[in-house]
């Protein structure tokens, strides 16, 4: 049990590349701590640092009380939990996770009740005696688990442990992680992209963004107020649309608050009304796509108004293009203009860099 | 091409690597510059005296006829050997390519030769082609061919390239046979359906989709030819009848055991390290062009 | 696969079976032969069907050795050439591993140049370097030794550089993995990469144990007693008094017994034997 406290840490690599510039995060003993963001953010670089396996080029990694920047992995008490699960091909499912206790001269017979547990727990009880190789990708996903919490270590690291996985297998063991997690309480540094799996397994999300962390908090709450525009359009599916307020139609709604820059709206936000609430936005779209889901339908309209793009960010949409999400399977025709209306408690007002985050 | 996850030891690397570099100075290095330095000294006959001579050791041996007869001849040989073998093995593998009942055992039955040592191949053909007691010399003899590789000379070292070629046949079909079932399976199909006839689609698709593989053979034959065929030759011939079967190899050796010129065969020896690397240059140019193929 | 008619596999057919008898061919008679008498050999009238003399002569040969011009029995000389291959095989293997090892897994000052300078060696086998290293070998006292006959031939870049390429393809995590569990540079080794290795040397071991049983330039320089020749060495002794004494049914049982152990493993492990024989050529 241990908290993890990293401390203005960076990474920089002999050529001069800059993975890591300089990032704070404290994770709480016991609390599950997701780091997410697009591939090259540098997540992954952080953990392998927690880990032992990149050095740190500057700061401090304290688990659990001790500086570990010069520490060996094997003496730091983490286990991890690879992408590809590096399990050991030669091995059988019981030797992968004996091994690294057997490493650390555990008596034969402790080893066995904790392999054996770690079974029960994994439902692999069935399949010590195989090799990896005669496993399936869930079963082998379990093993590389089962070596982790066999070590009962301070701190589980986890690489994008489920992105090998099918998508309706990655959901059940995104289930079975959290659950196996708040039970055995051990403090967690999970790196994931994808947005879902962060939002659902996190108690601390850091949202991470070239090398930086952009925002750090309670998944909730960075969804609810994300810090700059990046989070906003990263963190939740179908992505918050972002629109300049500079454009009349907005600027004239908005008020004083049409200072701002940059307006986002999330697509749940939107209604289809011909009112405009007092304070909020409407806007008026021709609907050019519609996407059914069943419990609920998507709404691509363009705006009539053209204006430039706003801000370069992942999964951003084309410029003057809105996406409007509605309940149930009831939707516009295409080619008809509609006109959808949001609150104002529901707006997102940024700086015009999208850096910022400004409340009204 | 580097690994990123690496261990960090500062002694331990050299003591991994000490019994490999060891074995490598005192045994190929150490010998292969002794054989540089030699081959720029003259001793005299009675190895008292040694002086330093310069080119001289190679201005001779490009002077003796003997030794400009010896490189036609290697190259001969090579060529002999490298084109009859692999054009045999070529025959045999498309054969066996083929989807046959049986072509396990086929591949099982042709590939064992290649365990075969090369002076024992060489007893086996001289005994099998012994001007006297040789059975198949009975049937050249009724053919009316006056056969007797000990005293012929032509005799002699068509002798040696049917047994050095007999030997690489297995080698040679064993990476024809991987050469061609490496080849798509759909381009084939696709030949077949524009129209193009077994024969035709051989020459047209097939060769030259193996001709990385021919390259590559054509090579290893040659170098096989050069240094393999020494234990061929030593019990068939002897490098004789005359010097009608002497190879580079086989000259280098009998120059300096029974010859003792010591000198001229370790400018034998520095020439053909020469050839050696050129070879292998030009065997490492195919292989990266096999790779990228 | 464009399946083909009746005739065509037939031509196939035909032409592998006349293939396999040409390649058979000098082998069967080498055996028929060696279970013929000697007198019948020599005058030229030898059967093409096996003779009655087959334990006869292969006991003569194992157990005594010809009567004239080697007396050495043929068992102790493939004794030699077994443990002559054997060390060759097995010590390529082992100086090899570790060597790749060190290149791939360490960085350290020299690390190319080491590679280099094994790399080198591919460029000089002993046949361009005979006598200096025969020099070198009687300088050490090695003449007629196990030594002598196995460790100027243990280098081998091919072997060091396989293991390399190997190495490069296992994944970095299997090493992150080790470190931690705690397992160091000897541990891993040990415990992950050798037993992932362990194809690689089988199949290496097949090719190597071939070409050290085959090798013939080499002992022939080094070996003068006949106790300490191998059986390729042998077998050219046996023939080199003239034609009228040569003993023809001995030879030729030398020349099946020369083969039988590297032809076995060809056959028996047909597998590695082609796996490594396509290896070592990349």
């Amino acid at each position: 049990m241990a908290n993890v406290t990293l401390r203005s840490v960076r990474k920089t690599y002999p050529g001069g590349f800059e993975a890591i510039k300089g990032v704070d995060v404290d994770v709480g003993d016991g609390q599950f701590c997701v780091l997410v963001g697009p591939s090259g953010c540098g997540k992954s670089t952080l953990l392998r640092m927690v880990a032992g396996l990149e050095t740190v080029t500057g700061g401090e990694i304290d688990i659990g009380g001790r500086v570990v920047n010069q520490v060996e992995p094997a003496d730091r008490d983490i286990a991890m939990v690879f992408q590809n699960y590096a399990l050991y091909p030669h091995m059988s499912v019981y030797n992968n996770m004996a091994y690294g206790l057997r490493n650390r001269g555990m008596a034969e017979a402790e080893i066995k009740t904790r392999v054996e547990e770690a079974a029960r727990v994994l439902e692999l009880a069935p399949m010590l005696e195989r090799k990896p190789r005669q496993l399936s990708g869930g079963q082998r996903q379990r093993v590389a688990m089962g070596r982790a919490i066999v070590r009962q270590p301070k701190v589980f690291l986890f690489d994008e442990p489920l992105s090998n996985l099918d998508a309706k297998l990655r959901i059940a063991m995104r289930v079975e992680i959290r659950k196996l997690q708040r039970r055995l309480n051990t403090t967690s540094i999970y790196v994931t992209h994808d947005q879902l799996e962060a939002m659902t397994l996190a108690d601390i999300l850091v949202v991470m963004n070239g090398g930086q962390v952009e925002q750090v908090g309670n998944p909730l709450a960075i969804y609810e107020k994300p810090a700059t525009t990046f989070v906003a359009s990263f963190i939740g599916a179908p992505p918050m649309n972002l629109m300049s307020t500079r454009p009349d139609e907005i600027k004239s709604q908005l008020g004083s608050a049409g200072e701002a820059g940059i307006l986002g709206i999330r697509p749940e936000d939107f209604v289809i009304t011909d009112q405009t609430p007092a304070g909020g936005v409407a806007l008026s779209l021709i609907v050019e796509a519609i996407e059914r889901v069943g419990a609920e339908t998507f709404v691509y309209g363009s705006r009539q108004q053209e204006e430039q793009r706003v801000a370069a960010t992942p999964g951003e949409l084309p410029p003057g293009e809105v996406i409007v999400r509605i309940p149930g399977t009831e939707a516009p025709g295409i080619g008809q203009t509609i006109r959808v209306a949001a609150v104002r408690a529901k707006l997102h007002l940024f700086s015009g860099d999208g850096r910022k985050r400004i409340e009204a | 091409m580097q690994k990123q996850a690496i261990f960090q030891s500062k002694l331990l690397p050299y003591a991994l690597v000490a019994p490999q570099l060891a074995i490598v100075l005192i045994f190929f290095y150490w010998p292969a510059l002794q054989a540089v330095i030699q081959s720029f000294l003259l001793q005299d006959a009675f190895g008292l005296s040694t002086s330093f001579v310069w080119f001289e050791n190679y201005l001779d041996l490009f002077k003796e006829r003997a030794y400009f007869e010896a490189i036609v001849r290697t190259f001969f040989f090579s060529f002999a050997i490298a084109v009859s073998s692999l054009s045999f093995a070529l025959l045999l593998a498309v054969m066996a390519d083929k989807p046959l009942r049986g072509s396990t055992l086929y591949r099982t039955l042709l590939i064992w030769p290649y365990a075969v040592a090369p002076p024992v191949v060489g007893v086996l053909w001289i005994f099998m082609l012994h001007p006297s007691l040789g059975v198949l010399s009975r049937y050249l003899r009724n053919m009316g061919i006056d056969w007797n590789p000990l005293l012929d000379g032509n005799q002699a070292a068509s002798l040696i390239i049917l047994a050095a070629a007999w030997k690489q046949i297995s080698y040679n079909f064993l990476f024809f046979l991987a050469g061609l079932q490496s080849i798509p399976r759909s381009v084939l199909e696709a030949a077949a359906i524009d129209g193009a006839r077994p024969m035709r689609r051989f020459w047209t698709v097939t060769f030259p989709l193996l001709s990385p593989t021919i390259f590559f053979l054509l090579v290893v034959n040659i170098v096989y030819a050069f240094f393999d065929t020494f234990g061929i030759i030593d019990t068939m011939t002897r490098g004789g009848p005359g010097k009608s079967t002497e190879t580079l190899v086989y000259k280098v050796y009998t120059d300096g055991l029974l010859g003792g010129n010591l000198g001229s065969s370790a400018a034998q020896s520095v020439i053909l390290m020469i050839m050696v690397i050129v070879l292998t240059g030009i065997q490492f140019r195919f292989v990266e062009r096999k790779v990228t193929y | 696969m464009v399946e083909e008619e009746g005739f065509r596999r037939y031509v196939a057919h035909i032409i592998l079976w006349i293939g396999i008898a040409i390649v058979a061919f000098p082998v069967y008679l080498a055996f028929v032969a060696s279970t013929q008498d000697n007198a019948v050999i020599a005058n030229g009238q030898m059967s093409l069907l096996p003779g009655g003399h087959f334990f006869q002569t292969y006991y003569q040969t194992i157990f005594v050795g010809t009567s004239g011009s080697t007396r050495e029995p043929v068992g102790n000389m493939m004794l030699n050439s077994l443990i002559m291959a054997l060390l060759i095989a097995l010590g390529k293997i082992a100086i090899s591993i570790i060597s790749a090892y060190a290149i791939v897994y360490f960085r350290f000052p020299f690390r190319m140049p080491i590679f280099w300078i094994i790399f080198i060696t591919l460029m000089l086998p002993v046949e361009v370097r005979i006598y200096p290293t025969y020099k070198i070998v009687a300088d050490l006292h090695m003449l007629d030794s196990y030594a002598g006959l196995s460790l100027p031939l243990i280098a081998s870049a091919t072997a060091t550089l396989l293991f390399r390429q190997f190495f490069m393809t296992v994944p970095d995590e299997l090493l992150e993995a080790s470190r931690i569990d705690g397992a160091g540079p000897f541990r891993f080794f040990w415990d992950t990469l050798l037993p992932l290795s362990r194809t690689n040397m089988a199949a290496l071991f097949v090719i190597l144990f071939i070409l050290g049983w085959n090798q013939y330039l080499w002992p022939l320089l080094i070996t003068t007693r006949d106790d300490m020749q191998t059986i390729q060495i042998g077998i050219r002794k046996m023939i080199t008094t003239t034609d009228a004494l040569t003993e023809w049914p001995i030879v030729m049982a030398t020349a099946m017994l020369a083969m039988l152990p590297p032809v076995f493993v060809v056959i028996a492990m047909q597998k590695l034997f082609v796996r490594g024989l396509v290896e070592t050529e990349k």
